[in-house]
């Protein structure tokens, strides 16, 4: 785990949205974070945490309110020209959630495909363009006769694929992967996983990959990030957050999770959290957390808890690992 | 033990413009008293089908239940009216469904839906109802019930509306409550609540629970015996340890394989089931899992495997289960080498 080159360094993000009323829904509020090259990075959290915030205001489809997203060291806000914009943007690429309403229904799979070529690559021939299209079916496993067929021709699993070919079209360095497998059935969740990291692993990829299923992410995720509430609570590697989690949300969390194997599920303590997780217009004081954490003390009503390194590599904030 | 709800040999078919489709071929199966049955499978494979055909609720303009019976309380259901059916649904088997979203009335007050189906079902006054509703409310956790029945559904968060719509389905004590995938819309932290719940009233009131969903984690939490569905068939049913432990079926070992190990090396791969499931209105001859199975040989081609008993409990529809198939020792290992290739 020691490719410690930084593609993304994100600084104190924020990212707000004014509801109704005047007030704000701080949806990411405060977000530090380091991508390293390479790795896939997880991002874990229940609904309304954030995290597809996080990942839509990381590649520009949202302007954060406030903070930095730097992209191989250049501040991407500070881009202006329209020639460096698109050269990020090609970098760039993200594959969605849902694989019904991603793709157009009214173009065919060459055309889906294709698009993001015409725009990145003007210069190259039809043919050439053709043959790569043929070419990036053939690497997500499906044939080059498919690409003169619709998406509704498709199932789920397929047009995920299309969706990764579409995202791989203009060669990127880093994929935002939004749930990309949620909409699928368990067998073919597998299947897509596989695909993924045998891209990673042939093409140097570096992941962002958002999920609330943690079994999934553990499996594929080298460092994982938890966020509760527009917050980072945890971050660390894959294993030592499932071996030794140190926020009480992310034990929760952990605990939450059904286990496939009834002899685990007989005998295991299941931590179950109280109450539902309030809303992010108007979040509790000090600590997000300490409404539904068993340990709260007075300290999380009134502060903040800081985000500190609180073991090698093992960032929490949480109160309860203060100095 | 005796069962309380018996599924022998249904058959439903479905009229579309592509032709018809099966959607349920053959479902046999049987609920004890105070049991968990699971029926797992992906999409399309029939367990919803199977859980509206047990209540009646599949539209009588395309669908058409082609045999089969329903037994409970030594009753055939399929041939009931649907006047003798609002006497069964909700007093003696109830249901929860996915999305808690759409499964309450969202112009009514919880308290008033409620209501509604004890004083349907039991003759109660107003008031007493009221009480009951309150009690009920209590019951799936739902704190200061009596201020929350004259709220509405949208007061309530997703968690919330799902113990409200399990209050509804158990307020006139149902022997058998269906569960279709109860927990699917909700995050891990509220499922956990939701499972817990379930898991709690259960013990209490001594019902069963036919509960359907796709997550074997779930099934594992909550079940006692499990179904395996697939292309609108069981192919293969027995106790929860028999399923996890000593599954029979290639298509149970690849759902199996398909999800990542507690404590898996990331270096592992993972051993997706290849292929998609099948398009149940053009299925041929022979097992409908051969076209995905590692292990098919000729016959699975040509004639559909016979339902064979494994143990008392355990049972399986497939060709290797046959005196003349070779063995097949240890379904994951060799899941790893045929899949490897």
């Amino acid at each position: 785990m020691q490719h410690k080159e930084k593609l993304i360094e994100i600084t104190g993000l924020h990212k707000h949205f004014n509801v109704k009323k005047g007030k704000v829904l701080k949806a990411v509020d405060g977000v530090t974070l380091d991508i390293y090259k390479g790795e896939t990075l997880g991002i874990v959290g229940e609904s309304g945490c954030g995290k597809s915030t996080l990942g839509r205001t990381i590649i520009r489809l949202y302007d954060p309110t406030s903070g930095v997203i730097s992209y191989g060291g250049n501040d991407i806000k500070s881009i202006k020209s329209k020639e460096q914009k698109k050269s990020l943007q090609k970098k760039m690429q993200m594959i969605f959630q849902d694989p019904y309403s991603s793709l157009n229904p009214r173009k065919t799979v060459i055309e889906i495909i294709s698009e993001g070529l015409v725009v990145h690559e003007p210069d190259i021939s039809v043919t050439q363009r053709v043959e790569k299209v043929y070419h990036l079916l053939e690497l997500v496993g499906l044939s080059r006769n498919h690409a003169n067929r619709y998406p509704h021709e498709f199932s789920g699993g397929q047009r995920q694929r299309i969706g990764i070919a579409r995202a791989l079209a203009v060669n990127p360095e880093f994929i935002i992967a939004d749930e990309p497998i949620a909409a699928l059935d368990v067998s073919i969740q597998a299947q897509i996983v596989n695909l993924l990291k045998d891209l990673q692993e042939e093409r140097g990829l570096t992941f962002l990959f958002i999920a609330h299923d943690l079994s999934m992410v553990k499996y594929i995720s080298d460092r994982i990030a938890v966020m509760y509430l527009g917050n980072l609570v945890e971050l660390t590697t894959s294993d030592n957050l499932h071996d030794n989690p140190l926020h009480p949300y992310t034990q929760a969390l952990l605990s939450a999770i059904p286990v496939a194997d009834p002899e685990i599920e007989r005998t295991r303590e299941r931590i179950i959290l109280e109450g539902n997780i309030p809303s992010p217009i108007d979040p509790p004081s000090g600590c997000r957390f300490r409404t539904r954490c068993s340990h709260a003390m007075d300290i999380c009503r009134t502060d903040i808890p800081e985000w500190r390194e609180a073991k090698d590599n093992h960032f929490v904030s949480c109160h309860l690992y203060n100095e | 033990m005796e069962p309380i709800l018996s599924v022998n040999n249904l058959n439903v078919s479905f009229q579309t413009y592509e032709g018809e489709i099966n959607a349920l071929r053959g479902v046999s199966f049987r609920v004890n008293k105070g049991e968990t049955l699971a029926i797992v499978g992906e999409s399309g494979s029939g367990k919803s089908v199977t859980a509206k055909t047990i209540m009646k609720l599949l539209s009588k303009q395309n669908s058409c239940i082609n045999g089969g019976e329903v037994i409970y309380n030594g009753q055939n259901l399929i041939p009931f009216g649907e006047r003798a059916m609002r006497k069964i649904r909700g007093s003696e088997i109830s249901m929860v469904f996915q999305d808690p979203m759409t499964s309450l009335n969202p112009t009514m007050t919880i308290g008033k839906q409620i209501v509604e189906g004890l004083r349907q079902h039991e003759k109660m006054s107003k008031k007493e109802a009221r009480k009951r509703a309150t009690e009920l409310l209590n019951l799936v956790g739902i704190p200061n019930p009596e201020e929350r029945l004259s709220e509405f559904p949208h007061q309530f968060s997703g968690g919330m509306r799902q113990r409200v719509v399990i209050a509804i389905a158990l307020a006139c004590n149902p022997k058998v409550l269906i569960a279709d995938e109860p927990t699917t819309a909700l995050d891990v932290t509220i499922q956990a609540q939701i499972l817990d719940l379930m898991n709690n009233l259960q013990k209490k009131l001594q019902t069963s629970i036919i509960l359907i969903t796709h997550d074997l984690g779930v099934v594992a939490n909550m079940a006692d015996r499990v179904a395996v569905m697939y292309a609108g068939e069981i192919i293969e049913m027995g106790s929860i340890d028999e399923i996890f432990y000593s599954p029979q079926h290639p298509y149970t070992w690849g759902l199996l394989a398909s999800m990542p190990k507690l404590h898996a090396d990331r270096s592992e791969r993972l051993l997706p089931i290849a292929g998609s499931p099948p398009d149940v209105s053009q299925l041929s001859d022979g097992c409908s899992f051969a076209a995905r199975c590692p292990y098919a040989m000729k016959v699975c081609h040509k004639y559909n495997p016979l339902k064979t008993d494994v143990t008392g409990s355990h049972s399986v529809s497939c060709w290797l289960q046959d005196k003349r198939a070779g063995k097949v020792d240890s379904a994951i290992e060799i899941g790893e080498i045929s899949y490897a290739t």
